[in-house]
Parts: structure tokens; C-alpha cells; sequence
């Protein structure tokens, strides 16, 4: 079997490579997504826990100025 | 003051009726949109009387599906708003039965008067005079199903946002296995086929709503008030 | 056993369990389209676009098992209170739910071929199509409400009386189906009769167990992400919060 026979699917390679190919684009979606979802959760926490020493770090100087 | 449970209900019942007979327009609205929905249909497809009859048991029935809905927002709306319904829940009586016994309240207010108003609708559509009958008695064994799978939704997304479309979203898929069997049966009456297979469906899922639904809808509400 | 019911434990056995579960999924989708894509010949009627059956059929099936995951998942969390329960029914739905779609579409696909319309109204498409629907409203209530605890109860809810439903759809649409479908269509199952060519029934075999440990690889990266997020306030997450920060600056 050639690669060009293989692509035709007997006619039907619109339908074949259509259904294969959205299948392939639903998997990687949901790999993608739920890798993607803990990296932006780390780096919500990340980002909340450098917001909370801020504050602390410039606690001294806001009341000085007031 | 009530003492026993049969009375509490009895009490809940009345007092919905009550309340519901003292706002007729939030009554009327759900009816009336039955009422337009249907009569869109054939602005829609055009007045051809063959036509309509052919899709007049399915219409209906989609209409009456849509209004049930509509009405399930103020089953709980107002008690909620004011505090009653977590009385309700902290009564020392079951919550199954008071639960049951609002949602008939409400049937009797909506789906009921479906029941009543159908026959004329069903005169506009060109429904056969004869499927008229079996057109209410599907509804009146399917719209207290549509209550009260309608009641858990409403239970389940108390005070959400988004809630009336919420909702929809989340019972109309369940209500279809009536729709099917509801419109079914009207179709076969229509042409003279025999409906007894039909009716018994509806009358199990009726039995089934009945024994399992007043108990999901008490159980989401203490989840939904907690 | 029972240690794993704790987040922190699962966190990591997950981590673990991701890598390998992972390599092996892709060498069955490997395996399985081999199988199906190559060395099964053409059917003496569809021809080549049968071949859509290697994911129709898995997709369709593990949309069911996913919904049946979270239903029972949801009630475990419900009855017992374990929030692990509660994360993999979250985790599980928006996986279900695209695993239904793609039943849809490649269910489409394959019946222009074989019926000349991209939907019709077969029982098995119509109720992937609820079924999708059902997904949709458990994802959008849970999306709505914000206090976590009462979002996953409230789901639990909704999906025990979907799960409890989805036989009554499903036999309802099949009546409607034989009752409606003129003579002329067949139907997609004649394929998967138990009568079917071994060359066709073994890469069915390999895709469905494919699919299968996919849904297991995804929902634990899911629920790796979950876990971090609702344990965001225990000494372990600050902690690999705190390494993460670390290595991020000494990248820079």
C-alpha cells in the first residue's frame, strides 16, 4: 500500500482524517488544559504569596508616612 | 398549631394556594406564554391544516414543557427571599412531605391549568377531536413529573445566578423521556392507534417521580441552605 | 489504602502514576491505529469509513462510564464528606463532556458516508446528545455556585439523578427511534454485532483500552491541579509553592 492510498481511504478521506483529526484535537485539548490548569493555579499561589510578604515588608514605612 | 405531619402538609398546601391566588399575574404568565408559544407555531410553518395537525401532539407538548419550566422559578423564589423555607427545614417534621406538598401546590397553579387550557389550544393546531382527550390525560400524568423533577433543579440552583436559565439547562434534558411518550401517545390517538402501552409508561415515571423526587428536592435544599 | 484519601498523599502517588499511565496510552493509540488504520482491510460495504468506528465506539462508551465516574464519585463525597471524591467528579466533567462531543462529531461524520446526512436522528446519536446536554448542566451549576463545598454537593445531586435517568432516556429514544426510522436506514450497530472480523475486533479492543487509561492519565493531571488549588492554605502546598517560586528565580 502506498502513502497516497493510505491518505485516500477509498474516497472517504474527508470523512476518516475529519473524525480522526477533531479526536486528535479533543486529546491533546484535554492533556493541554489540564496541564495548563495546575501551571496557572501554581503560579496564582505563587503570585498570592509574594502579594502577602509585601504588604508586611512595607507595613513600617506606611505608618511612618502617616 | 399543626402537630402532626398531615397537617403540617395540609397547612403548606393551603397556604401556597393561598399566596399563589393572591398574585394572579405570576399565575398567568407561565399560561400565557403556553398559550403564544403555541399559536407562533403556525406563523411559523404556516396555516396548512395537515401540517398542523401533524405537529400539534408534539407542539403542545413542547409548550407545556416550556411553561412548566418558566413557572418552576417561583416555587421557592419567595420563601426563600423571605426566610420561610429554612423554617421549613428546621421544622421538627420531615422535610420530604412539606416539600411534596408545596410542589403539588404549585402543579395545581401551573400545570393543572395546562390540563384545562389545552383543548383549546389544541383546537387551533387542528388536533383530531378525538386525540383532544388523550392530549389532557398525557398532560395531567405529565406535567406533575415535569414539577417535580423541575422542583429538584429549582432546589439545586436556589439563588444562583443565572438561576431560570440555569435551570432550564439542567431539567430539560431529564424531561424528555416524557416528551417522547407524552407527545407519543397523542400521535397515536391521533391515528387511531392504541394508547394503553403509552399511559402505563407515563403512569410508572409518574410513580417513580413521586417516590424519588420530594426526597432529592428536600435533600438539595438542606445543600443549598446550609 | 486509606492514606491515599488524603490530598497531600494522592498528590503525590498522582504525580507518580501521570508518567507512566501517560507513555502507556500512547503506545496503545499507537497499537490501535496501526490496527485499525492499517492492517484492518476496508469493509465490503463502507469501504474505507468504517474506520471512524476505532474512536466513535471507545468515545461513545467511555462518555458513559465517565458520567457513571462522576455520579458515583459524587456520591461518594456526598454520603462520606471525602473532598477527594468531590475533585475527581469536578475533574471528570469537562473530560466526559468532550469525549461526548466527540462521539457527536465523529458519529456525524460517519453517517454522511453511510446514511448521506450529517445527523440524523438515531437512537445512539440522540442520546449522546442528551447525554451531552447533561454534562453541560452539571458544568454550568457548578460553575455558578462559588462556595466549593455546596458545588460539589449540589452536582453530586444533579448527576445521581441524571445517572438515575440516562436508562429511562435511553430506552425512551430507542422506542422513539424504531417507532420513526423509515426502513431504508440501517443502523451503525450491525458493525459491532458479535459477529465482527477478529481484524476489526482487535485494534476496537486496544483504542477502547486506550481511551480508557486516558481518561485516568487526564482526570489525575486534573485533580493534581484542584488539589493544589483547595489545599492552597496547608503547609505542604505553601511549601511546593515556595520550591516552585525558588526554581522560577533560579531560571531567571
Amino acid at each position: 500500500m502506498t502513502w497516497r492510498t493510505f491518505f485516500a481511504m477509498g474516497g472517504y478521506a474527508f470523512y476518516v482524517w475529519g473524525a480522526y483529526g477533531f479526536a486528535t484535537a479533543v486529546l491533546v485539548w484535554n492533556v493541554v488544559s489540564a496541564l495548563r490548569k495546575r501551571r496557572t493555579v501554581l503560579k496564582m499561589l505563587r503570585e498570592l504569596a509574594l502579594a502577602e510578604q509585601a504588604p508586611k515588608d512595607s507595613e513600617t514605612q506606611h505608618y511612618a508616612s502617616e | 398549631m399543626s402537630r402532626t405531619l398531615l397537617s403540617a402538609a395540609r397547612c403548606i398546601f393551603r397556604r401556597d394556594l393561598t399566596l399563589a391566588a393572591r398574585k394572579p399575574a405570576d399565575v398567568a404568565t407561565p399560561l400565557a406564554f403556553f398559550v403564544i408559544v403555541t399559536s407562533l407555531f403556525p406563523l411559523g410553518v404556516g396555516p396548512e391544516p395537515d401540517v398542523l395537525s401533524r405537529l400539534a401532539p408534539g407542539v403542545l407538548w413542547v409548550a407545556a414543557l416550556l411553561a412548566s419550566m418558566l413557572s418552576m422559578g417561583r416555587l421557592f423564589a419567595a420563601d426563600h427571599a423571605d426566610g420561610t423555607l429554612e423554617q421549613l427545614t428546621l421544622s421538627p417534621h420531615a422535610l420530604t412531605p412539606l416539600v411534596f406538598a408545596k410542589v403539588a401546590a404549585h402543579w395545581v397553579t401551573s400545570g393543572l391549568l395546562l390540563v384545562v387550557l389545552s383543548p383549546l389550544l389544541a383546537m387551533q393546531l387542528n388536533l383530531p377531536t378525538h386525540a383532544t382527550g388523550t392530549l389532557m390525560v398525557t398532560l395531567l400524568l405529565g406535567t406533575p413529573v415535569l414539577s417535580l423533577l423541575g422542583s429538584v433543579g429549582a432546589a439545586l440552583t436556589l439563588g444562583v445566578r443565572g438561576g431560570g436559565v440555569l435551570l432550564s439547562l439542567l431539567v430539560l434534558p431529564l424531561y424528555t423521556p416524557v416528551l417522547i411518550f407524552g407527545a407519543g401517545a397523542v400521535t397515536a390517538s391521533a391515528s387511531g392507534l392504541d394508547t394503553k402501552a403509552y399511559f402505563s409508561l407515563l403512569g410508572a415515571f409518574l410513580l417513580l417521580a413521586l417516590a424519588f423526587a420530594p426526597w432529592a428536592t428536600a435533600a438539595a435544599l438542606r445543600i443549598s441552605l446550609d | 489504602m486509606y492514606k491515599y484519601a488524603s490530598p497531600k498523599n494522592f498528590y503525590a502517588l498522582a504525580g507518580q502514576l501521570v508518567p507512566w499511565l501517560g507513555i502507556i496510552t500512547l503506545l496503545l493509540f499507537v497499537i490501535g491505529l496501526y490496527l485499525g488504520l492499517y492492517v484492518a482491510p476496508p469493509d465490503y460495504q463502507q469501504g474505507d469509513s468504517y474506520r471512524i468506528m476505532f474512536i466513535h465506539v471507545p468515545a461513545a462508551w467511555m462518555s458513559m462510564f465517565v458520567y457513571v465516574m462522576m455520579a458515583g464519585a459524587g456520591l461518594v463525597g456526598l454520603v462520606w464528606n471525602i473532598k477527594l471524591a468531590d475533585m475527581l467528579a469536578t475533574a471528570s466533567a469537562p473530560i466526559g463532556a468532550s469525549l461526548t462531543l466527540m462521539a457527536l462529531v465523529t458519529g456525524s461524520l460517519w453517517g454522511k458516508p453511510t446514511w448521506g446526512t450529517y445527523w440524523v436522528w438515531d437512537a445512539r446519536l440522540t442520546s449522546e446528545l442528551l447525554l451531552f446536554f447533561l454534562y453541560l448542566g452539571f458544568i454550568a451549576l457548578q460553575a455558578a455556585i462559588d462556595d466549593p463545598r455546596r458545588s460539589a454537593r449540589a452536582g453530586a445531586v444533579l448527576a445521581l439523578v441524571g445517572v438515575v435517568d440516562i436508562p429511562i432516556i435511553h430506552f425512551s429514544v430507542v422506542w422513539w427511534n424504531t417507532l420513526h426510522q423509515p426502513a431504508s436506514i440501517g443502523s451503525l450497530n450491525r458493525l459491532i454485532s458479535p459477529s465482527i472480523y477478529p481484524t476489526m475486533l482487535h485494534p476496537l479492543l486496544v483504542m477502547s483500552i486506550a481511551f480508557f487509561l486516558f481518561y485516568f492519565t487526564v482526570v489525575l493531571i486534573r485533580m493534581r491541579g484542584e488539589i493544589l488549588a483547595r489545599e492552597r492554605h496547608t503547609g505542604w502546598v505553601m511549601q511546593i509553592v515556595r520550591s516552585s517560586t525558588e526554581a522560577m528565580e533560579a531560571g531567571r
